[in-house]
């Protein structure tokens, strides 16, 4: 007889984070005696939260991401959510939208509302909004190297609504660098692009007040295999880097940084997810304070929407998406969200359902209303774990964001492939722990089941392409040729000076001049980008 | 000793969402074989010259986007034209069921990756079905 049968090893069971920082069985004072002091919620730098009260005050915004198909069709679900309790629109559009291509280019072939809703001209737009008056609800544009066309259409929408600019609140994605470093889908060449995206920040800071042109996204890193800590450094190093340039601009800090937002993944390791948006708060009130000079408070204070991790959802198993799902958006809300997104169990597969989405916003609403995890702010501050945890998040992160000063900023670790490189290294190695069983993924590589569980998909009509090239070829034949072009030659004067090019995209997009002209107008002066790819 | 298996990973279509590219690029790298990753933004015209020109016995095509119905069909029947029809094609990514049935039965897809495969079963697919290098 075996004297003792080893112990069962710990497969799976890894203790360390999700950025690999390893954790102890239990924490104590010793832990946190070396860590700042941790003023109050509202308080500088804002570890616990940017607002005293907190959720007492108000909910976070439950903003689900959703489009499909045609704006016709996307308008109708946007009506549906709305009835639905959903207080803030998301728009999630199609590759070739967000490509800078229209949807009777031979290059969108297949992907026409196949991943979002397709959206070529301003008409498309008009439709999209059609009886959501843009004054009363929040809107949320996930679109980024054509993202000065797609504000400037949304603007041009609310205009015509009769809403006034200044009363506009919403927020723009228009965070270009992460599209470098991890989501792809980039037009022009770094610096140009760089150049939009400030002109965006600067327009918006004089003509639509309320209104956020850029969400700095970590989301999409994460998503692309990056760790936590690694999503926190690059997300802020990328704050930095727009701040430099918008400065270089000439606006003074305290007239943008107010309106510079954020948007972060929530991700599986429960409490490193909370130490990432307390390191986060943390670290950019001391960024805008200490390294801009900003005085006003709102421009320390790091505002973020939240999302669910996609890349965590299993095909397998569908189900246990919801789970995953409830889990992560609590870690949002403990971390103090102001907005969040919650997937559907369907995604893995397909956009979302009409089932599965309302099945995700239920989620949000029984944290909301039931769980009462939204009394007081910042529940888990002065955890032991949590204080060390956020300490060593920000640590690491703070490690990184020299490194990437070191080299000169992003658009050069950028164009040497840095955080490109990192993130290949730590998806791999993540892809790797899964196959071997170090980690586990329920249903997946452990306690999984040859029978299916069928769920019910959405199909996107394959018509909706042949719909959305029609009505385009009807807008080219029935708008002035002779204005289109105009506007078009003056906006190619634009990008090659170096005024603000918004009124100019403005008079373009009104003109019914497409999203795939203007584009092409900036392409013909900015020239493209193609990355050097690497494994 | 056999050459190692010649492996062109693509991601054709808009999508530039490249991770599961990567990831499976590297990882039948560690198999041994010869991996050449094509970069995104693929047309299939691109994706069949560079297989025709660095001679690969397989051809690995990454989609997520929902376009795999309009983009493979149509690299299969480039590579038909070219005489190249012994180059082993196998999809990964977001691809439904029936349409996975149908890229296989009605186009000749070798074998269709969905989420949660495994890499080890990948590189196993690829080491006993793809032709050997001569």
């Amino acid at each position: 007889m075996k004297p003792f049968a080893a112990p069962p090893a710990a497969t799976g069971r890894k203790f360390e984070t999700l950025s690999g920082i390893p954790v102890e069985p239990w924490y104590g004072p010793e832990h946190v005696s070396g860590l700042p002091p941790l003023p109050a919620p509202g308080e500088f730098p804002y570890t616990r939260g940017i607002h005293r009260t907190m959720y007492q005050g108000r909910l976070w915004t439950m903003r689900q991401f959703s489009g499909f198909a045609t704006p016709e069709e996307t308008n109708q679900r946007y009506l549906y959510l709305l009835s639905q309790g959903q207080t803030g629109l998301s728009v999630a559009f199609d590759l070739p939208t967000l490509m800078g291509v229209d949807a009777d280019h031979p290059s969108a072939e297949g992907e026409v509302g196949q991943c979002g809703v397709s959206v070529s001209s301003l008409e498309d737009m008009e439709i999209l909004f059609r009886g959501i008056p843009l004054k009363d609800v929040t809107v949320s544009m996930t679109i980024n190297s054509p993202a000065p066309i797609l504000y400037a259409m949304y603007l041009a929408v609310a205009e015509k609504q009769g809403a006034d600019w200044n009363e506009l609140s919403g927020t723009l994605q228009n965070d270009i660098l992460k599209e470098y470093i991890a989501q792809k889908e980039y037009l022009y060449p770094p610096r140009p692009s760089m150049r939009l995206a400030v002109d965006v920040i600067e327009f918006s800071a004089r003509q639509t007040p309320r209104y956020n042109p850029i969400s700095i996204s970590g989301y999409h890193i994460r998503e692309a295999g990056s760790t936590a800590v690694q999503e926190l450094a690059f997300t802020l190093r990328d704050g930095i880097e727009y701040v430099d340039w918008t400065l270089e601009r000439g606006l003074p800090v305290d007239a943008f940084a107010p309106r510079l937002s954020f948007f972060f993944n929530a991700h599986n390791h429960f409490f490193e997810e909370i130490a990432k948006y307390r390191a986060a708060r943390r670290m950019w009130a001391h960024i805008m304070r200490d390294r801009f000079g900003a005085s006003d408070e709102r421009s320390w204070k790091l505002r973020f929407h939240a999302q669910t991790a996609g890349c965590s959802l299993s095909w397998q198993q569908p189900y246990n998406n919801v789970i995953r799902t409830a889990i992560q958006a609590l870690a949002g809300v403990l971390g103090g969200t102001q907005s969040l997104h919650t997937n559907s169990l369907d995604e893995a597969y397909a956009l979302p359902s009409e089932h599965a989405v309302t099945i995700a916003l239920r989620t949000q609403q029984v944290i909301a209303y039931e769980s009462g995890v939204t009394a007081a702010a910042d529940p888990l501050g002065g955890s032991y774990y949590l204080e060390w945890l956020t300490g060593e998040v920000e640590r690491k992160a703070r490690e990184y964001i020299s490194r990437i000063d070191a080299m000169g900023g992003m658009i050069t670790a950028i164009e040497q492939n840095f955080p490109q490189r990192e993130i290949a290294e730590a998806s791999y190695r993540y892809q790797k722990e899964v196959e071997q069983g170090e980690r586990v993924i329920v249903g997946v590589n452990r306690f999984s089941s040859d029978e299916e569980e069928q769920i019910e998909l959405l199909e996107i009509d394959q018509s909706a392409a042949h719909r959305q090239q029609e009505k385009l070829a009807a807008l080219r034949r029935r708008r002035s040729q002779t204005r289109m072009q105009e506007a078009l030659d003056r906006l190619k004067k634009a990008a090659e000076g170096s005024q603000n090019t918004l009124p100019c995209i403005l008079d373009a997009v009104k003109a019914y001049a497409t999203a795939g002209e203007i584009a092409g107008a900036f392409r013909d002066v900015f020239g493209s980008w193609q990355e050097n790819s690497v494994l | 000793m056999t050459s190692p298996i010649r492996v062109l990973v693509a991601k054709p279509g808009l999508d530039g969402h490249d991770r599961g590219a990567k990831v499976i690029a590297r990882a039948l790298r560690d198999a041994g074989m010869e991996v050449i990753y094509t970069g995104l933004r693929q047309t299939p015209e691109m994706i069949v010259s560079a297989a025709l020109e660095e001679d690969v016995q397989v051809i690995g095509l990454s989609i997520l986007s929902g376009a795999h119905n309009a983009i493979v069909p149509r690299v299969i029947e480039l590579l038909r034209e070219k005489g190249m029809s012994d180059v082993l094609v196998v999809v990964g990514g977001i691809i439904p069921d029936e349409d996975a049935a149908q890229l296989k039965q009605k186009h000749g897809v070798a074998a269709v990756f969905q989420p949660g495969a495994s890499l080890e079963e990948i590189a196993e697919f690829i080491r006993s079905a793809a032709r050997q290098p001569v």
